[in-house]
């Protein structure tokens, strides 16, 4: 058996055949947004995807996210597949009533009799120098919320594989794509399909420190483990691809064998992703850890616009080096 | 903000409904209307005394508006509705026992007792809420309408809100993409003067809701919310042409509600002489006076429809005493469905 053929790609178009996929094996799927369609998605995501599948299924909508994302809801409701795009995570703000008081509560509200299989992806993230109003990390937000599975795709493997299996969820599936990874290129087997949403993944495997990241900070991570390993450090790295259901046995296993941990987070520090991460640490592994958990997250500041500071703000390369050789000592 | 609102019924309407046996038609109203006044009589008789608990926002005085519109509504068609709901969802079909149940909290009610007061739903009859956020109901009725428009399915989706949603940012999003994209839905404005205690004057730039909604280009009409059989007419008018392709239409539903925002609510914001004013209007009352001067009904056949739905309510009451609370070992279902293995 010879192995499938591999072909160069980009982060992009992983996520736009991914979308194409879906649109050609279930008919109640259709992609509504923000110029989706003409524009071909302010990312290019959905780039071509009008001409192949029309108007009706390649909506562009009004500026008005909370009548889009609420129509996406109750098009689910009504039997439809509905991907949602919103431009950016702080966009969704304009959407968060529907996303926490509908999509993620009607289930409850309703005794069980109504669940909402919809998906919803935005971009999220900083690292482009659009300041403060298009570069936040909300995903640990939506991460605090019952009722959601949020999705963080960090490899070409998930961007292309996530989306179907998402869309099997009976429950509504936010899928959050760092607007730094798009242009990523690398090598996708011509084979690559659904992959799961339940776990988290070892990207590397170590023995000295557990690096866990998710998402955008997935490559720092990494490359802080290439340049450790020069210094004789041995880093695990986690990523965590999943941010709820939070599967924590994954990195809790890493921890009990490596001793040290340190997280990656692009949100704020406090009440953080990376809080809940360390937190479950101590709650759970407190006795075999060999150094206090380390955090690398974003200053507390709004995102500027200067390349300068906003470098600053942002968990970079050194920093999280820096952290796991705390950590180890 | 005193004295009744003329509004006219849109032209062109018939004064009859009905078929061709009126009385039996408007006994069937009558009874409906009965039906959802005994049922919240009685839960202000239970939350007095310490049987149910929550918020519970009672619709009295605007029974006219649910079951006027119901009429125009098949079984196939949707509703989505607001935390003033107890009416809609009887008048939808919801068992009074499943209904009463869910004001107890108790497994056997609508929401598996979930829920509560404010979010009655019943998936079988597509009764999609009970929402209660203000203007948070109308994205999901758009977006039902979007299934329907695009399963190719001439079904209507009926969204009720009040007059305080008007003033939300989703009421606007909303009817600009309804009527940007057809949707076949009967948008249903139950106007009755008060965004909980704040007059409509104090709340609406433009006072007049109709044509706030004619500005999105769709048709809009006023209509006495205080007369069923005009409700009716509208709805009726309404809802075909909206299955029929016409794109959504607008009712606005001039109504009055007669007892206090919720169970918690002193009405310090209104006179009393508003509201008796208002109560001269009562939708049974001018009903029963129309069918009386029809010759339509007795007083013998009016204790008697009472009697039967006072019973219906106490049998309802019993089994809901009578029935499970959840276990609290179930705490943490219904967040997440059931996944596929």
């Amino acid at each position: 058996m010879t192995a499938p053929s591999a072909a160069k790609t980009t982060y992009r178009e992983a996520m736009r055949a991914a979308l194409r996929e879906a649109l050609q094996r279930d008919e109640r799927v259709f992609l509504m947004g923000e110029d989706v369609g003409r524009y071909g998605g302010c990312f290019a995501v959905s780039l071509g995807l009008l001409e192949e599948f029309g108007p009706e299924r390649i909506r562009d909508t009004p500026l008005s996210e909370s009548a889009f994302v609420g129509a996406g809801i109750g098009a689910a409701l009504g039997g439809m597949r509905p991907i949602v795009e919103i431009m950016t995570v702080n966009f969704s703000l304009l959407a968060l009533d529907q996303i926490l008081n509908n999509a993620a509560t009607l289930l409850h509200m309703s005794g069980g009799q109504i669940s909402v299989p919809l998906v919803i992806r935005m971009t999220t993230g900083a690292g482009r120098q659009l300041a403060a109003q298009h570069s936040h990390s909300l995903e640990g937000w939506y991460a605090h919320i019952p009722g959601l599975r949020i999705l963080a795709p960090a490899t070409l493997e998930d961007a292309r594989g996530m989306l179907w299996t998402a869309l099997g969820d009976p429950d509504p599936v936010l899928i959050f794509e760092h607007g730094s990874l798009y242009p990523m290129a690398g090598m996708l087997s011509a084979d690559a399909g659904a992959v799961d949403i339940d776990s988290a993944a070892t990207r590397r495997p170590g023995t000295d420190v557990t690096l866990i990241a998710y998402g955008g900070t997935l490559g720092k991570a990494m490359a802080a483990a290439d340049e450790l390993s020069g210094d004789g450090i041995d880093a695990e790295v986690i990523d965590l691809r999943t941010l709820r259901p939070l599967d924590d046995a994954t990195f809790l296993a890493s921890v009990r064998r490596t001793h040290r941990a340190v997280i990656v987070d692009e949100g704020w520090r406090s009440g953080s992703l990376s809080a809940e991460v360390s937190a479950r640490i101590m709650e759970q592994a407190f006795y075999d850890l060999d150094a206090p958990v380390e955090r690398v997250c974003s200053a507390e500041v709004p995102m500027p616009y200067p390349r300068h500071l906003e470098e600053a703000a942002l968990p970079q390369v050194p920093g999280i080096v820096a952290a796991a050789r705390r950590a180890v000592g | 903000m005193s004295g009744r609102p003329q509004a006219a019924a849109p032209d062109g309407i018939q004064s009859s409904a009905g078929g061709t046996q009126p009385g039996l038609h408007h006994r069937d109203l009558l009874r409906q209307m009965l039906l959802i006044r005994q049922f919240e009589e009685k839960c202000v008789e239970l939350y007095s005394a310490g049987e149910i608990h929550g918020f519970v926002h009672l619709y009295i005085g605007e029974e006219a508006v649910a079951v006027g519109v119901n009429q125009a509504l098949d079984p196939g068609d949707a509703i989505v509705s607001t935390y003033r709901e107890h009416g809609h969802a009887l008048v939808r079909g919801v068992p009074v026992e499943s209904v009463m149940a869910e004001m107890y909290g108790k497994t056997t009610g609508c929401s598996h007792g979930r829920g509560g007061s404010m979010h009655l739903f019943d998936a079988a009859r597509r009764f999609y809420g009970g929402n209660a956020i203000v203007g948070g109901g109308l994205p999901l009725a758009i977006g039902l309408a979007l299934a329907d428009q695009m399963r190719g399915q001439a079904r209507v989706t009926a969204c009720f809100f009040g007059d305080g949603a008007v003033a939300e940012g989703e009421f606007h999003e909303c009817l600009n993409l309804a009527s940007l994209w057809d949707l076949p839905v009967l948008f249903c404005c139950e106007n009755n003067l008060y965004a909980m205690g704040t007059p409509l004057a104090r709340e609406q730039a433009q006072t007049d809701l109709a044509v706030r909604a004619a500005s999105y280009g769709m048709p809009s009409w006023p209509v006495d919310g205080m007369d069923v059989i005009a409700v009716e007419q509208a709805a009726r008018r309404a809802a075909e042409a909206v299955r029929s392709g016409g794109g959504p239409h607008f009712l606005e539903l001039r109504t009055y509600r007669f007892r206090a925002h919720s169970m918690y609510d002193p009405e310090r914001y209104r006179d009393k002489a508003e509201i008796d004013e208002w109560k001269r209007h009562d939708p049974i009352d001018a009903l029963v006076a129309r069918m009386r001067e029809a010759g339509e009904i007795s007083d013998e056949d009016l204790a008697a429809i009472g009697a039967e739905l006072a019973s219906q309510i106490s049998d309802a009451v019993e089994a809901a005493v009578a029935a499970p609370v959840e276990p609290v070992e179930d705490l943490t279902r219904f967040v997440y469905s059931p996944r596929p293995s």
